[in-house]
């Protein structure tokens, strides 16, 4: 190749306390390539931007820029040695207009010179094509637009590395598209880009190479042309192609007969994924796979309307019904264990007994509380009956274990008497055992007339707790699978062809 | 390519000065009708500027208060500090070593502590602005309490000359019912508003703290990231803020001539009601030094247009709290129809920005 080695990483290690976020990790960007950087959730990718970013300091390797060791302490460093960053979150002020944004922070005099700064900002507007005027206030430009404005601010503050991080996900078609003409004239221009992003389709339309991270390993470099989407996503997850062997502990239980329990006809959120139709069954366990940020999430959070729904018609025993807020949806007998289970589920200060009532109590009425008495009641009835373990029911939840708090959330659910239930990621970070506890109560649940949905990023888990999987695909279904013999190699198969059918 | 020109055209008023424009508008209409109503006040020149002449401090007061605002923050302390200060200067001023230099640098000086203590605490340790300024409020009110129980009326010849001190329009003016020319007289305090008024909008517009207080204010994570010292900034606008109440304590007292509990009592509030309808936003980021006056204005004559009316004096603040209901609903309505518009309402061919439209 030519084109030279800009930034070179060798041998990056970073641990935190209890976790190998980077073990050993290799990584080059050479002059004019977009570079992109893919993995799973905890693949090691946002800790190796921080470290590159001097926002974690490396425990261990070398990083060498234009072939000289550096060591950054803070953004600001890497920034004033021409690496930017644009986070997903636009950082730039609302008010302001685009000029100032570009240029605010920047100078060194206490006078501002507007008639510069605009001109300055126009032609830098113009000669990276961004559709602004400098003296429009930011907050009138378009999310795409805002976000090229933050590029062009790296830019111009002389960045040969730029770093993308999720660039793309609020963005529409079109927009994604104005992106990309950018970031094409920058690479023209010499810059080396990391661009990180969940969307595969983007990642073949702009990169050049792919580097893939697992659970903090480098799996490879590989040339975006010679990689087929099936392998990177296999890459990926982390199964070879050829030896996916399933071990069927249990026959998923189906019934397709009668009015579903719940459905769904065109069911849309404000978190943006397309309209999709669902059903389920009584007795039936069914599952979301996909990648992440495919829309999973996104599609559960809709039917329990923990987003802000936009469209579509919910029945319920084919009864046409209103779900608006997640109350509405508990009132009809829908429960949610939500994939964030700090910000989403627990209560951090309550006590395990109090975090099992909360919904029961909710349901009941807030001005009848449960006697201490009958909550203790139901808190020792399910500690037990899900082998919670916990010191007593009195202790707050914050110093359970990951999993034993995930456990204390589904009782809160099971005390309800629902009759559809939604589990999205319940086996993040928790440890085997546990899993496989949560997995054997799904099965439990459903043999006992439960609806459930179970989400997971392990695809094998899925198949061994689902009889019907929905396989999605950048915030859209591709398809469905069902049947008692599916492999990863079937999932797998469906994400990479979604797309281009 | 687009050309320059058409790109400039697209530029939409930016909110801070939409507001400041609607509060002109209002300020405009209001004296029209006050004007039309009243013509026997309104009409004369004197009666506006007695609008500056009766109200600087207030007016003084809402600059500092305004740049916190725009910071994010709020400085509820103003008016014990204005009031505190005007007792300090009375005691001052009645003692044998005092003088008018004196009297300003210890203005300045109680405002400028305050602003420090409130600043510090506010930015760097982080609390509450709300929280800390009503301290501010309760220790000033104590401190001026303190100081001197009763009424203090100022008796240094240098001090009642100032006091009584006015500037003399002498082409400007009205003729009274014997047909004697009345010329129009201007106190110093409306000298002071007027300098001020240039200085704070000018720092505000121009400077680079200015454009730093407004990104702060717009989005305080987002100003840190582009490498803006937000605590010193946040610091700074409190300081401001004292700064301002201190010279609106001395303005007082060279106005009134005399030290007193009442004081400025509540003056803070107006500060914020007149700050609100001159364009400034509570939640930061939005507004406009010239909308200070402005606003002030726009209260004093709904003020003045009820007392003219002969209505009693609770309704006059009855009808001034229900005028501002309406006028920050209207600010609410106004803003949120602008938002709406930019999500369905797809530009006009003549403005598209691509250029391609151009013929």
């Amino acid at each position: 190749m030519l084109s030279e080695t800009i930034l070179e990483m060798k041998d990056i290690s970073k641990s935190f306390p209890g976790v190998k976020a980077l073990d050993g990790v290799d990584f080059k960007l050479r002059e004019g390539e977009i570079h992109a950087l893919m993995g799973e959730n905890g693949a090691g990718k946002s800790t190796l931007i921080k470290v590159i970013t001097g926002v974690y300091e490396k425990d261990a390797g070398l990083i060498t820029l234009h072939g000289k060791p550096i060591h950054f302490r803070s953004p600001q460093e890497a920034q004033n040695n021409g690496i930017g960053t644009v986070y997903q979150e636009i950082m730039l002020c609302p008010n302001l207009t685009v000029a100032e944004n570009m240029f605010i922070g920047r100078s060194h005099t206490p006078i501002v010179n507007w008639k510069e700064m605009n001109e300055k900002a126009a032609r830098l507007l113009d000669s990276l094509g961004i559709p602004a005027s400098p003296i429009q206030e930011l907050s009138t430009c378009s999310i795409a637009v805002q976000q090229m404005i933050a590029i062009a601010r790296a830019v111009d503050m002389d960045c040969r590395i730029l770093i993308l991080d999720e660039p793309t996900s609020s963005l529409d078609e079109d927009e994604v598209q104005k992106l990309f003409e950018l970031m094409r004239a920058l690479k023209a221009q010499g810059v080396g880009i990391i661009f990180i992003t969940h969307f595969l389709e983007q990642v073949y339309e702009i990169s050049d190479r792919i580097t893939v991270l697992r659970n903090g390993k480098l799996i490879g470099e590989y040339k975006t042309s010679s990689l087929p989407q099936i392998e990177l996503i296999s890459k990926m997850l982390g199964s070879e192609l050829e030896d996916i062997s399933t071990i069927r502990k249990h026959e998923p239980v189906a019934s397709d007969a009668g009015i579903p329990v719940f459905e769904a006809v065109g069911l849309s959120s404000a978190a943006g994924v397309r309209p999709f139709d669902f059903t389920i069954h009584k007795g039936e366990v069914n599952g979301f796979a996909g990648l992440l940020g495919s829309g999973r999430s996104e599609s559960v959070r809709a039917i329990f309307a923990a987003d802000k729904v936009t469209g579509g018609e919910v029945r319920i025993h084919g009864k046409r019904v209103k779900i608006k807020t997640p109350l509405h949806a508990i009132k009809h007998g829908i429960g949610y264990l939500p994939e964030d289970r700090k910000g989403d589920g627990i209560i951090e200060d309550l006590s395990v007994r109090d975090n099992i009532i909360l919904t029961l109590q909710v349901l009941k009425g807030l001005f009848k509380p449960f006697s201490l008495k009958e909550a203790e009641k139901f808190a020792e009835e399910y500690i037990k009956k899900l082998n919670i373990k916990t010191p007593t029911s009195n202790t707050p939840i914050r110093s359970l274990s990951g999993g034993n708090q995930q456990k204390v959330i589904l009782a809160r659910w099971l005390l309800t008497n629902l009759e559809y239930l939604i589990l999205d990621e319940p086996t993040r970070g928790i440890d085997v055992g546990t899993k496989v506890e949560i997995q054997k109560l799904v099965i439990r649940l459903a043999s006992g007339g439960m609806s459930l949905t179970f989400i997971s990023s392990e695809i094998d888990e899925m198949l061994r707790t689902c009889s019907r999987l929905i396989v999605m695909k950048d915030r859209e279904i591709v398809g469905e699978l069902r049947g008692t013999d599916l492999t990863e190699n079937d999932v797998m198969h469906m994400i990479a062809q979604g797309g281009k059918s | 390519m687009a050309s320059e020109k058409a790109i400039k055209q697209k530029a939409r008023l930016s909110n801070s000065n939409l507001l400041f424009l609607i509060a002109s508008v209002i300020f405009v209409l209001m004296y029209l009708f006050a004007i039309i109503s009243y013509p026997g006040s309104f009409l004369q020149f004197q009666t506006f500027f007695d609008l500056f002449n009766l109200n600087a401090p207030l007016i003084i007061m809402t600059f500092g208060l305004c740049i916190v605002m725009i910071g994010g923050g709020i400085d509820i302390s103003i008016g014990s500090v204005c009031g505190l200060v005007t007792m300090a200067c009375a005691v001052y001023l009645e003692k044998r070593s005092g003088s008018i230099a004196g009297a300003i640098l210890l203005s300045m000086g109680i405002g400028i502590l305050f602003g420090i203590l409130h600043g510090y605490l506010i930015a760097y340790l982080e609390i509450q602005p709300f929280i800390i300024t009503l301290s501010g409020l309760f220790l000033a009110q104590g401190l001026l309490t303190t100081l001197h129980k009763n009424p203090l009326n100022v008796t240094m010849p240098a001090f009642v000359n100032l006091r009584d001190f006015n500037i003399v329009i002498t082409w400007l003016g009205t003729r009274n019912r014997l047909g004697v020319f009345i010329p129009c007289q201007i106190k110093p305090g409306t000298i002071i508003v007027a300098v001020l008024l240039v200085i704070f909008a000018s720092l505000m517009k121009w400077s680079r703290f200015g454009r730093n207080v407004y990104a702060v204010g717009g989005n305080s994570h987002s100003a840190m990231m582009l490498g803006i010292n937000v605590k010193r900034t946040k610091f700074i606008t409190y300081v401001i803020s004292g700064l301002t109440a201190g010279i609106a304590g001395f303005v007082y007292i060279m106005t009134t001539g005399a030290g007193n509990i009442g004081n400025a009592a509540g003056a803070e509030m107006k500060a914020i009601a007149s700050a609100i309808m001159g364009g400034t936003l509570l939640n930061g980021g939005v507004g406009n030094l010239l909308g200070a006056p402005i606003g002030t204005l726009t209260l004093l004559v709904i003020n003045e247009l009820i007392r003219a009316a002969g209505v009693q004096s609770n309704f006059q603040a009855i009808v001034s709290g229900l005028l501002l209901y309406l006028f920050i609903i209207l600010q609410s309505i106004i803003m949120s129809l602008r938002d709406r518009k930019r999500f369905t309402v797809a530009l006009p061919p003549w403005l598209h920005l691509s250029g391609k439209g151009q013929a």
